[in-house]
């Protein structure tokens, strides 16, 4: 099955300079299969109209689509479809709720907001291995609410250290952010567990499902988080298009940050009055094109099942770290147990741009650099890593070709020695 | 493609990547003669390079710096430093000059090596253009720190004309 749907990809067809195209970038952005592409032509060639406004055929076509991505993704990830916000990015849909919840803090939202109101005395936590996504946006709302930032550690086999957990989210804890799915080191992290001390203390959880979505079974009501965010580009879907789901009473709760017009229900001169969610935060005119082509891509993910793709990635993962194991003088960041099919790691001697760019040469696409996660690296001690993060569309083939390239690298760069041999003649 | 390969990594790169000439302790404040500083970071990779000046009395300047990032942008630190050795601070801001436009001339300009001597190896990078910026981190850091270096210092020491003083 997985070797027939390669298939569908058009983009894997394509030759870096001499080479095939090895894609094993997917942790960044996915490709598309034909049938994503094509729902934009066939949306703007038959469909295409402004939604929720207007009433001729058209714009009840558009809003028809539109309002179908919705229960799509409600189908994929759990809840009923209301619960499913649209929004730029996944960025965007954290930023949405740290932000509602600095202006809950303020004053804004009325009586049903004073919920998530927060400031000195209170904390927030998230963890060593998040994206800065899932970082940036909750420092700034310690900052501007005074409230505290703590963070759970990360072990040296790339897990979160749970030893302290109850001291770091403790009474005082507002909001537990967490990734379902570290973006460097693959680590599926335990979510139960965090979900339980979250309760206990009454703490609301925001999880980063951008790497757990696109990879694995994923439904956020069994899971129970209050909030969870990802984007549609990394699971088939297109760019310019994340998810916010919410629980329906937080969402309806939490004041939006971007106002106009459609998330309205009455506005005079002096004040507005606003939808209930999901419309109170997709102000503006909407990407509709992109929830028709993200629901085709959901369609496809089912169609393929969610379970299988998860199988046949952690079977990849699993090659890759026993051929990397083979190859003299690369360190693998984390050693977690349970992960998907993602493999970030360190070359011994040569930086990871320079792994990069000899990869490419052979056609290998890969992630370097610090993949958007500074303090996990810092914690690993180094500033950058090489990232293979595998898909349903890649295949042993992809995973030879890697790793005959990678075999390459340090000989490339003139260090044909192990590290050991060359420490030995050093002394 | 391994010749593209061969092209960037030029053997002159290699070598100064691996044993590179100014990476030394910063004396800050503490430099005798007038100094600049700078702290140069490329975002997108995390690359990054300090940098400090130090004018002489014979219109030199000695460059110092420390720093952690790909081949390319150490190196081209290391060469940086090492033409500083044995050139005035005008010359090296029209070393700096024409490096400048050698990177950007994505591979359509000749290095002119009287000019560029070892940092015309960089040739193959203005092909990369996400490289690009690692060749340029050391040479931008090098270009704000000799500023508060020159801004600092008694007398101006003469510099080059810019490309607009030219027109």
């Amino acid at each position: 099955m997985f070797s027939r749907l390669r298939g569908d990809f058009p983009i894997l067809h394509a030759r870096v300079g001499e080479s095939p195209l090895t894609y094993l970038d997917s942790g960044a952005t996915s490709q598309k299969p034909e049938c994503v592409i094509d729902t934009f032509t066939e949306y703007f060639t038959q469909r295409n109209a402004a939604v929720h406004r207007g009433a001729h055929t058209l714009a009840v076509m558009a809003t028809d689509t539109f309002e179908a991505g919705r229960e799509a993704v409600a189908n994929l990830v759990g809840g009923a479809p209301n619960q499913v916000v649209w929004t730029k990015n996944a960025t965007e849909a954290l930023n949405i709720v740290a932000l509602g919840i600095d202006r809950a803090s303020h004053g804004f939202g009325g009586e049903a907001a004073q919920r998530f109101a927060i400031g000195e005395g209170d904390s927030i936590v998230v963890t060593e291995m998040e994206h800065h996504a899932n970082v940036v946006p909750w420092q700034q709302l310690a900052q501007a609410t005074g409230a505290q930032l703590r963070w759970i550690p990360v072990t040296d086999d790339g897990e979160l250290d749970l030893t302290d957990l109850e001291t770091i989210v403790d009474e005082t804890t507002k909001v537990l952010a967490f990734t379902h799915v570290s973006n460097v080191l693959g680590t599926i992290n335990p979510v139960a567990e965090l979900v339980a001390r979250a309760r206990e203390v009454g703490a609301y959880v925001v999880l980063d499902a951008c790497q757990s979505v696109p990879h694995m079974p994923v439904d956020f009501t069994d899971l129970d988080v209050d909030f969870a965010a990802f984007s549609a580009h990394k699971a088939l879907g297109p760019t310019g298009l994340g998810v916010l789901w919410g629980k329906t009473e937080l969402l309806d709760a939490l004041p939006p940050v971007l106002t106009g017009g459609s998330m309205i229900t009455t506005v005079t001169m002096d004040s507005a009055e606003f939808m209930p969610a999901p419309q109170r935060f997709e102000a503006g005119t909407q990407p509709v094109a992109e929830v028709a082509a993200f629901a085709t891509a959901v369609g496809y993910l089912t169609e393929v099942g969610l379970d299988r793709v998860f199988d046949h990635e952690v079977e990849l993962g699993r090659r890759l770290l026993e051929g990397i194991a083979q190859i003299p003088g690369i360190r693998v960041l984390g050693n977690a147990e349970n992960r998907i099919g993602t493999v970030a790691f360190d070359v011994d001697g040569v930086h990871a741009h320079d792994v990069g760019q000899y990869l490419d040469s052979q056609g290998v696409a890969v992630r370097v650099g610090h993949h958007c996660a500074q303090p996990l690296h810092r914690r690993f001690g180094v500033t950058a890593s090489t990232r293979a993060s595998t898909y349903l569309y890649n295949n042993g083939d992809d995973v030879e070709r890697f790793l005959t390239a990678l075999a390459e690298v340090r000989p490339f760069f003139g260090l044909e020695d192990p590290p050991a041999a060359e420490k030995a003649q050093a002394s | 493609m391994t010749t593209q390969m061969q092209q960037l990594y030029q053997q002159v790169i290699l070598d100064h990547s691996r044993s590179r000439i100014g990476n030394a302790a910063l004396l800050g404040d503490s430099a005798p003669g007038p100094h600049g500083h700078s702290h140069q970071v490329n975002p997108t990779c995390g690359d990054e390079i300090e940098l400090e000046t130090e004018l002489a009395a014979d219109g030199t300047v000695t460059v110092r710096w420390t720093g952690d990032g790909c081949s390319i942008s150490m190196a081209s630190a290391s060469v940086l430093t090492e033409l500083a050795a044995s050139a005035t601070v005008s010359e090296m801001l029209e070393i700096e000059g024409a490096f400048h436009e050698l990177m950007h001339s994505r591979g359509t300009v000749e290095a002119d090596e009287e000019i560029l001597g070892d940092a015309a190896a960089f040739t193959g990078v203005s092909k990369f253009p996400a490289r690009i910026k690692c060749a340029l981190l050391a040479w931008m850091a090098f270009k704000d720190a000799l500023s508060q270096a020159q801004a600092g210092a008694p007398e101006q020491t003469p510099t080059a004309p810019t490309e607009d003083e030219e027109k």
